[in-house]
């Protein structure tokens, strides 16, 4: 396990650069994740993330399908919130895991 | 030579057949290449055809007969006989639906429509849709493109791509 530092809080991280400890996580610390991965986030983007935690904690699985159906962002936008590789970027950004889900 | 070095860029996917199983290793492994932001175009041809038909679309078959991987619910062998009875295909098959669904693995034109939502491309065969007697007008209106084989190739180059065939 190695650590990182974001805006003077060193936090938890695996190799991939993906938070190992979710309860360190914060919105001050996401927007700094976010511009490593080139995304300036706005509201939009925190209610994606706050979705995917909550899913997280509940242990249930990480779907793209799942953030369709959130109501908050259809997957069209999901991509263009998070381009690329949206459920990575994300979860990334979400200081929750890499996703395990195929779909 | 690494994976860091060398990442796919491009994976272009067959989907030949028209079973649930052929459909779904299509679409799941072009859904993931999307998601990993590969660019991704798949072509359906042959039986393939089923899964972006609008009439069968939603209603793919697997196979009950001829089929040794097949099982029963308890994992006991399911019998070919079994898989002759009128309506038992259909019930195996709705029963396979149901399972993926409880997975979040979507109905097939959903899952197309993701596909398209992450800028994966569908592509339709034109020698099996001379076959099948089909239009463009009988495919999903996602549909992209009818091309030959020729043209399907030109859309493969390239380095960094991979040909899957499922």
């Amino acid at each position: 396990m190695s650590q990182k530092t974001f805006a003077g809080v060193t936090v938890d991280v695996n190799e991939e650069g993906y938070f190992t400890n979710p309860a360190q996580w914060t919105k001050e610390l996401a927007v700094e994740v976010a511009k490593e991965e080139g995304i300036q986030l706005t509201d939009k983007h925190l209610a994606v993330l706050d979705f995917l935690r909550e899913r997280f904690a509940k242990g249930d699985n990480l779907t793209i399908r799942s953030v369709g159906n959130s109501g908050i962002v259809d997957i069209k936008g999901f991509y263009g919130l998070f381009p690329g590789a949206p459920m990575k970027k994300a979860a990334k950004i979400a200081g929750i895991p890499k996703p395990s889900s195929c779909v | 030579m690494s994976k860091e070095e060398f990442p796919l860029k491009k994976v272009c996917l067959i989907c030949a057949k028209g079973t649930i199983e052929d459909v779904y290793a299509a679409l799941v492994m072009s859904n993931g290449a999307v998601m990993e932001g590969i660019e991704t175009k798949v072509f359906f041809t042959f039986f393939g055809l089923d899964a972006i038909t609008k009439k069968t679309m939603n209603s793919l078959h697997t196979g009950t007969v001829g089929n040794p991987a097949m099982r029963m619910p308890g994992g006991l062998p399911f019998p070919t006989l079994l898989g002759v009875i009128p309506g038992v295909e259909a019930g195996v098959s709705s029963m396979m639906r149901s399972q993926m669904e409880k997975l979040d693995i979507p109905p097939v034109k959903e899952f197309l429509e993701m596909i398209e939502a992450g800028g994966g491309e569908i592509y339709a065969c034109k020698l099996a849709m001379d076959m099948f007697k089909l239009t463009k007008d009988d495919l999903w209106e996602g549909v992209k493109d009818v091309l030959t084989v020729g043209q399907f190739y030109e859309m493969c180059g390239g380095l960094q791509t991979q040909i899957i065939f499922t």
